[in-house]
């Protein structure tokens, strides 16, 4: 196995481009490493992105925040305004593995990992974030929710590297959360998960709102009749009971020892109300 | 592929080699004979392998050698001031918070880590703070009195210094 380091992301993105056999990109490495001692993959040639600044820095801009794809989850839990303006996020990417791992791990790495469970991914397209990826045929921006194809099988070609996550800047009345669920409080991966971000109106209204969940397919899903079904509302009993219903249709989750299909559907429903009872009083809202 | 490194481990500059597919887990015990690290799991779920890493807190078992190249390592053998143990070791000694000892020097590195970050943690946090520690002998009830402890203790030493200078 090789192993580099290049300093800018063209040179990268040239290594990966050119690479003959296995290439992986190393970023916090808590996927990769394991996946390696496992067996499961054979590197012939490992790139190592840390080394690049543009790419371990979260910059915070008119139209939002760029976080670099080698920003360890540790660094955005520490970033105050990022904190403010996307709690549900943060959380998320908060709540992935110990210390130990947030030391390390980045959420581009858990969009890359494309686990269906990812904890960030969830909050990341509720967010509305983008992926901005850099490869051997220039620059493009894709949703975050077209990165994962299937378990561990992204849509990303030869020699592209997810540079940076985009997220839109803070709208006034607007929140996001994020809620998982698992048997243990720490050390654990989602059973279930939901993310919703919402943004009010007039008397509380919800103007607009996007709806996520995660681990009950075979990637963390955008609802979007979810969305519609509060869109509109004061987030009464009746727009919970339609967005709850949008969400249980959305599901289509395995059935194994950590949770049957029934299961997940049931706490899918239970997870997205309480998300967005969360993100509607995060912003303001009053019923 | 052989990959020479030059790091500052423990304070010390120290260079060594490894293969390029290796961890910083088993340079370090093997390349520069620092057995304070210890390999539980191997896949970062217990924290036996942890060390700082530029200051950071990581499970030295997911970091390869050779990204240590120009980095700080501090490991469990860097606490202690020569023979005077650091306040966190002789908290562990006296509250028994060990037995067989394989998870010691993971909790140690890490709960340093977290006084540093959080210096008044109270019971909760300890236990969320060294959740990516396991141990299997302990039962974690000795360790966190050992930590709150050292905590106590700590911040007495530092209050001392304020108010000595």
């Amino acid at each position: 196995m090789l192993y580099e380091s290049p300093n800018t992301l063209p040179e990268a993105v040239n290594l990966l481009a050119k690479a003959k056999g296995n290439a992986y990109v190393l970023a916090g490495g808590s996927d990769l490493l394991v996946r390696m001692k496992g067996g499961y993959i054979e590197p012939d040639l490992v790139v190592d992105i840390k080394r690049i600044k543009s790419m371990s820095t979260i910059k915070k801009t008119p139209e939002g925040f760029v976080i670099g794809g080698a920003v360890s989850c540790a660094n955005i839990g520490e970033h105050t305004a990022l904190r403010k303006a996307w709690p549900g996020v943060v959380e998320a990417a908060n709540l992935i593995g110990s210390d130990q791992i947030q030391g390390r791990c980045t959420i581009v790495g858990n969009l890359c990992n494309a686990s269906p469970a990812a904890d960030s991914v969830p909050a990341l397209i509720a967010a509305g974030a983008t992926a901005l990826i850099e490869g051997p045929r220039g620059e493009r921006e894709v949703a975050v929710e077209k990165i994962a194809k299937a378990p561990g099988v992204t849509t990303l070609k030869k020699g592209e590297i997810v540079a940076a996550i985009q997220l839109p800047a803070k709208q006034r009345r607007s929140a996001d959360a994020y809620l998982r669920f698992t048997p243990r409080t720490e050390m654990d991966i989602a059973v279930v998960s939901a993310a919703v971000h919402l943004t009010l109106g007039a008397k509380s209204v919800i103007e607009d709102a996007r709806v996520s969940l995660g681990a009950v397919a075979a990637k963390a899903l955008l609802v979007k009749p979810a969305a519609k079904a509060i869109i509109g509302t004061t987030l009464d009993d009746e727009a919970l009971q339609k967005l709850s219903a949008a969400c249980a249709a959305a599901c289509s989750p395995i059935n194994d020892k950590r949770g049957t299909v029934a299961f997940r559907t049931k706490v899918a429903q239970v997870l997205a109300r309480r998300a967005a009872l969360l993100a509607y009083e995060r912003a303001g809202g009053k019923k | 592929m052989s990959v020479l490194v030059n790091s500052t481990i423990n304070g010390d500059p120290i260079q060594f080699s490894c293969e390029a597919d290796e961890t910083l887990m088993d340079a370090l015990r093997d390349r520069v004979g620092l057995k304070g690290v210890k390999e539980g799991c191997g896949t970062g779920d217990c924290g036996a392998c942890s060390i700082r890493l530029d200051g950071a807190l990581v499970c030295s078992c997911l970091v390869l050698g050779a990204e240590a190249q120009g980095r700080t390592v501090d490991t469990v053998e860097g606490m202690s001031d020569g023979a005077k143990l650091h306040v966190l070791q002789e908290k562990f000694l006296e509250h028994a918070a060990l037995q067989c000892g394989i998870c010691t020097p993971g909790f140690l590195v890490a709960a340093q880590a977290l006084l540093e970050k959080n210096p008044t943690p109270t019971e909760e946090e300890i236990r969320y703070g060294l959740a990516g520690n396991l141990c299997r002998c302990t039962g974690y009830d000795k360790i966190v009195r050992a930590v709150q402890d050292a905590a106590k203790t700590m911040n007495r030493k530092a209050k001392k210094k304020v108010s000595k200078s």
